[in-house]
């Protein structure tokens, strides 16, 4: 019989949770950029990309093929150290938070009677933190580094223009983003995920946040797709006027480093917004059947992926300083609004 | 709640080595496998096609400094209000709900106050404002310009 506390059989159970999110969550990026190239085909009535396989289901792997054979390229007046740096900066920051995110409530493990001798539940995420929502917070940030290193290591001026409005952008918009989650906060008591997740469970699995939280939910939208650089907060890329934004001169795999960083974000932003605000796996009949927890997870996390497309193919860009205006003159304050209001009103509901 | 157990941070470590490890991967493979013919124009920062003119290492506005500033100052506030977040609701249940609220309430109208003075400044005029005051810069420099043109064709003659 195995001891289910032996350290390293938990550390081995959390190198296969991290081994099995990140390649599921990789594989989904790869499929979101094909299904964002068809959807958007729909909407501008094209056919999109077709040809390789079925319906153009190889498509992702046909891009990624293309991408190693590429040629890497370094300008000879980039600062080489930081231009290789800034993609893994990207990538890492990107892929961190993965491990946190409660994926489906707590299972027993199937036939772990026999092989244990008791039981094993486990809660379906990789690490049950404390400090989880912290931890989102504080590496996400990060990758504001990896934008606006490239940007200025690339010596290149549309480069260097990408990247300082995308960290003032992304900075702008982080307020807000904090801002918005204290309400969250304020009505859970913690900031471990799985718990925010497990408190939505009442009114048959549909005591979701976002009926209390509305405009706190409002607000992390929006600055959720500003901090991921998409339409029509795209100004970073702006490919109309500054080519390619802070990556012009990336190119092979450091530009797809980049590129899956960016959608990798879309993805894990996403998953907080469900966790945070749709109750995350909460549904009907989770109670009684836990398998369906990740199902509903999934298609929650599906739900804000095709908003993003979907605006991307309704909105038209902001101009730079309607986007300053926005963040800081209407957002901040509203995010302010939302804690004064959700806190008055939290005093007269929780106190005795 | 919990006792802390250094055990349960891992995974961040256990993620960031996979993490790292697919990017680096990655870029050695497209590194060994990727062609090579690197010539003089193509490693040149792109500009269009046309040879590039100057440095991009240039001076920015200084608003994005100044942005930059704002933000630190206005993210350790968000960070402050976290902890009581977590908190308000064991103070509100425990009857301490006023002391809690009105303090943070302060804190909020303090915050508050430097807002209004930030926005009050024009910090986040980049519109109407910042154009008048480049105009009148460059107004200021082609004035220069044109009296050191005539001083030059001045000594010449």
């Amino acid at each position: 019989m195995f001891d289910t506390n032996n350290p390293l059989l938990i550390a081995g159970a959390q190198f296969l949770g991290i081994f099995l999110a990140f390649n599921a969550v990789l594989v989904l990026t790869a499929y979101l950029s094909l299904v964002e190239r068809r959807v958007l085909a729909v909407m501008q009535g094209r056919l999109g990309p077709n040809r390789v396989g079925w319906f153009g289901l190889l498509q992702p792997l046909a891009d990624g093929i293309k991408f190693i054979f590429k040629e890497d390229i370094a300008p000879d007046k980039a600062t080489k150290f930081i231009y290789i740096l800034a993609p893994f900066i990207a990538i890492i920051s990107a892929l961190m938070t993965l491990i946190v995110y409660p994926f489906g409530p707590v299972v027993t493990l199937p036939f772990s009677e026999t092989f244990f001798g008791a039981p094993v539940t486990f809660p379906m995420t990789v690490a049950r933190m404390d400090v989880a929502l912290l931890y989102v917070l504080a590496v996400t940030s990060v990758g504001v580094y990896a934008i606006a290193l490239a940007g200025w290591s690339s010596n290149s001026k549309y480069s260097l223009m990408g990247g300082l409005r995308s960290a003032a952008q992304m900075i702008s918009y982080e307020l807000s983003l904090g801002l918005s989650l204290i309400g969250v906060i304020l009505m859970s008591g913690t900031l471990d995920l799985f718990s925010i997740a497990e408190q939505q469970g009442g009114w048959f699995g549909m005591k979701w946040n976002i009926f209390f939280q509305p405009l706190g939910f409002f607000v992390y939208l929006i600055s959720a797709i500003a901090e991921t650089n998409r339409v029509p907060f795209d100004l970073p890329e702006a490919e109309t006027e500054l080519v390619a934004g802070f990556h012009t001169e990336y190119s092979a795999m450091k530009f797809a480093l980049f590129f899956i960083a960016e959608y990798v974000n879309m993805t894990t932003v996403s998953m907080l917004a469900a966790t945070l605000f749709l109750g995350g796996f909460q549904g009907p009949f989770v109670a009684e059947f836990p398998i369906l927890g990740p199902f509903y997870f999934v298609a929650k996390v599906f739900f804000f992926l095709f908003l993003y497309i979907w605006l991307r193919g309704t909105l038209p860009r902001f101009r730079f300083d309607q986007l300053m205006n926005f963040g800081w003159k209407f957002l901040l304050p509203v995010a302010l609004l939302n804690i004064i209001l959700t806190a008055t009103i939290a005093v007269f509901f929780y106190s005795r | 709640m919990n006792e802390f157990q250094l055990i349960a941070y891992l995974p961040i470590l256990l993620m960031f080595l996979v993490a790292a490890g697919f990017g680096s991967s990655q870029v050695i493979l497209s590194a060994l496998l990727g062609q090579r013919k690197a010539t003089k124009t193509k490693l040149m920062p792109y500009e269009c096609g046309k040879d590039p003119v100057g440095s991009a290492r240039e001076r920015f506005s200084v608003k994005f400094y100044l942005i930059a500033m704002l933000f630190i100052l206005f993210d350790i506030e968000v960070i402050f209000l976290v902890p009581w977040a977590v908190v308000f609701r064991d103070f509100v249940a425990s009857g301490n709900a006023a002391f809690i609220y009105i303090e943070m309430m302060v804190f909020v109208a303090l915050l508050l106050v430097g807002y209004v003075y930030v926005v009050k400044k024009g910090t986040f005029e980049w519109g109407d404002r910042a154009r008048v005051e480049a105009e009148t810069e460059a107004k200021i420099l082609a004035r220069q310009e044109r009296l050191a043109a005539i001083q030059v064709e001045r000594k010449a003659a």
